[in-house]
């Protein structure tokens, strides 16, 4: 908030409560004319409708100066004057904070026990695995789905296929410090009917029929020169990059031609975000022993 | 006239000085009747917290688990729809007794009636009745009086701290607070809400009393909304009343002209709201029919028919037919009889189970390798028995369809609530409509009385 604003909230907060206390004031001096307790004031509503002055004790009158002096104190403790602070020091930044610790304080320890558990025995301990599918519901359904079966570019994570590995060491490393799978695009270099032979290719690589699709000798070649070095030549691969398998027939963004030219013509970027900073080390242990759970 | 006095007659502004009512003790059937309301009322909150119930409590309220338990009812937050009933029950009640016989509610079940009623008693035991408090209040400050005044405070506030101490015995057990208060040891809540609630008792019924009734209280400025001209009110017969004065028990009251008000000011004196019934309806009037009893009594001491102040019609006072049984508050009867029945009958059907089925949104539909086409749902399932229980679930489709659950034993403790992950797969040729609705049925296998059903929603492929 720039300084001019800054005043402009201030005057506009002070001379409102001080409207108040001087109407609080003014109301209460007695004048000329006025109705006596009890008496009608004269003023007349809907034909008959009359009010009377039927005045209230004088210690309500100290309850409106209370919640003056109320809003003082208010403002000197809380930031609420424009710019300035408050005294005590408060901010939604700071109850977060405060309320974040407290409730770690809380959960924590439930967290480090599991997490001196190996994932393999964890992952058969059923409390732990209910606590576990929770987090699995906070942290990673959005993408993988609420039961772990993955859609479209998000991994499958019940069917024991692993891009990564499934290990539970190597389970656990994928969600601390994420992965990135980049294809990179090849359809610069590559015309419509190269690119069908290399799909049809592909294709053929789980066992299925790819006769219609294109040539899949002259995809071989094609395959030769450009995928193998990441995918092996044999097409299975390398688990411990990340480069997926392609002879398993499972696809992690569609198994069907036109899915699989589309990959190889534009490329696919995977994106699983580091959990280490935002979860930290022991929830991320009992997800990955909830998802090693999964696939036992 | 002191000067005092003459202040007082001047400050005629928005605001007077506080006058003190001193209410004069009285006895007679609605006084009777009102003893008793405190005494049932007041016992009930006393006592409540104290019953045991299969081992628990009860009666308690447990806000930080969201549980609320009522003898063998155990409610959670998605039930407060029978709270908002309940409330609405409350409502039509207030209306329809309004409507019946004015501020019943005001005059005989208050709290602030109730507690104010104690808090008098207690000092009429201390300071004496009317007359004497009104002496002692005007007395100098003597050893005596000191006294008075200390005993009456300290056993209204000892009384306040058992009525806070109480009110949080329905939030938190109430013999695990007795050990902790006893050792101090309570949390800044339970401090607060002890100390808040004494204050409070203390504070409405030993100093603010009637002031609450005439300037804070909503419902009594909104119960004259509910008036009408064959409402019983209380009043004062004016015919045969006036004109008022003091006689001798020679006097021939045909002679001098008099009614049957022998003008000894006792209604006035009896009223906890300072008024005289005889100028008429008033809205400080709480309907307490003190000033009938004390009336009635004057009207037997001095040998005249009873009821110169009576419950009565505006109607009947202006000898208009008057008929309190009208179709308004039979109205009101019937919905409020409506309403009590339904509650009644929902609560004795209620199953301590809840399921709630909760689409995946990440993906509309998911296709499996082999060409299926599946929806994903998370289960919520909400035991409310006090017992664990082991489920089935089974679906029902509008098309050929398949169940898959990762675990088919679905086991949910009590009081906590079971999330499940399951799904729905079928074959895209059966499948017709964009989207179909399914019916999820979750049943006990040890307690197949316990059974819910939750609609859920399955979408597939544009055709």
């Amino acid at each position: 908030m720039s300084s001019g604003w800054s005043l402009y909230i201030i005057i506009i907060t002070l001379v409102n409560i001080l409207g108040c206390l001087w109407l609080i004031v003014w109301t209460t001096k007695k004048r000329t004319g006025e109705a006596k307790q009890g008496e009608v004031t004269g003023h007349i509503w809907d034909g008959d409708l009359q009010e009377y002055n039927n005045p209230l004790p004088r210690w309500w009158l100290w309850l409106f100066i209370i919640t003056i002096i109320f809003a003082f104190a208010y403002l000197f403790y809380y930031p609420g004057l424009g710019n300035y602070a408050g005294s005590g020091g408060w901010s939604q930044r700071v109850q977060y904070e405060e309320e974040m610790s407290a409730a770690k304080a809380n959960y924590d320890p439930l967290f480090v026990a599991y997490a001196q558990k190996p994932i393999p025995e964890l992952a058969k301990d059923k409390l732990a695995m209910e606590s576990g599918h929770r987090l699995f519901l906070n942290y990673c359904a959005a993408c993988h789905g609420s039961d772990a079966g993955g859609s479209p570019g998000f991994p499958n994570l019940t069917d024991g296929i692993w891009l990564y590995g499934g290990d539970p060491d190597t389970i656990k490393t994928t969600i601390l410090d994420g992965r990135m799978g980049v294809m990179p695009p090849m359809g610069a270099g590559l015309n419509e009917t190269q690119l069908n032979d290399l799909t049809a290719y592909v294709i053929s690589l789980s066992g299925r029929d790819a006769t219609a699709i294109g040539r899949v000798d002259e995809g071989k070649k094609e395959f030769a020169n450009l995928c193998v070095a990441c995918h092996g030549a044999d097409g299975k691969g390398n688990m411990a990059a990340g480069f997926p398998n392609l002879t398993d027939n499972d696809w992690l963004y569609g198994g069907t031609p036109g899915a699989i030219k589309q990959t190889l013509t534009q490329g696919r970027n995977g994106n699983m975000p580091a959990h280490r900073e935002f979860l930290g080390e022991e929830k991320v242990h009992l997800l990955a022993a909830y998802i090693y759970s999964l696939n036992q | 006239m002191d000067k005092r006095e003459a202040q007082t007659e001047q400050d005629t502004g928005f605001y007077v000085k506080h006058k003190k009512v001193y209410p004069r003790e009285v006895h007679g059937l609605f006084a009777n009747l009102r003893v008793t309301g405190v005494l049932v009322l007041l016992g009930a909150y006393y006592l409540v917290p104290w019953l045991r119930w299969e081992g628990k409590q009860a009666v308690l309220f447990d806000l930080p688990n969201r549980r609320f338990y009522i003898f063998d009812l155990t409610f959670w937050p998605q039930d407060f729809f029978y709270l908002a009933v309940l409330l609405i029950i409350a409502a039509l009640a207030l209306f329809f007794f309004t409507a019946l016989a004015g501020r019943l509610w005001c005059g005989y079940a208050c709290p602030q009636t109730v507690w104010t009623e104690v808090f008098l008693w207690i000092e009429r035991k201390i300071e004496g009745d009317r007359n004497k408090q009104i002496k002692l209040d005007k007395a100098p400050l003597t050893n005596t009086k000191f006294w008075r005044k200390f005993t009456k405070h300290f056993i209204w506030l000892s009384f306040s701290a058992w009525t806070g101490f109480t009110f949080v015995g329905y939030f938190t057990p109430i013999t695990e607070l007795g050990h902790s208060l006893v050792q101090l040891a309570l949390g800044p809540w339970e401090w607060f809400w002890i100390i808040f609630y004494s204050f409070a008792t203390y504070g409405n019924a030993g100093w603010m009393r009637e002031q609450v009734c005439i300037y804070m209280c909503p419902y009594a400025r909104f119960q004259s909304a509910m008036f009408d001209n064959n409402t019983l009110v209380i009043s004062y017969d004016q015919m045969r009343g006036e004109p008022r004065g003091s006689r001798k028990k020679s006097d021939d009251i045909k002679v001098k002209g008099l009614g049957d008000c022998v003008d000894c000011t006792m209604c006035v004196q009896v009223c906890p709201t300072g008024i005289d019934i005889r100028e008429g309806l008033q809205y400080q009037c709480i309907g307490c029919a003190a000033c009938i009893d004390v009336c009635n009594e004057v009207m037997q001491k001095v040998g005249y028919a009873p009821n110169l102040i009576k419950y009565t019609t505006q109607n009947a006072i202006d000898g208009i037919k008057t008929r309190v049984l009208r179709p308004r508050v039979v109205i009101y009867f019937l919905i409020l009889l409506g309403m009590s029945i339904a509650l009644f009958y929902s609560m004795a059907t209620r199953v301590p189970l809840e399921l709630n089925i909760i689409r995946d949104r990440n993906a509309l539909y998911r296709t499996t390798p082999l060409g299926y086409i599946e929806n994903i749902y998370t289960l919520k399932i909400a035991n409310k028995d006090t017992v664990a229980h082991r489920y089935t679930l089974s679906i029902e489709t509008p098309f050929k369809s398949k169940l898959i659950l990762r675990d088919t034993d679905i086991k949910v403790e009590p009081g906590q609530s079971g999330v499940v992950s399951a799904s729905i797969q079928a074959d895209p040729v059966d499948l017709h409509k964009l989207s179909d609705e399914v019916k999820f049925t979750l049943q006990s296998i040890d307690k197949p009385e316990l059974k819910v059903v939750d609609e859920g929603v399955f979408i597939g492929p544009r055709r």
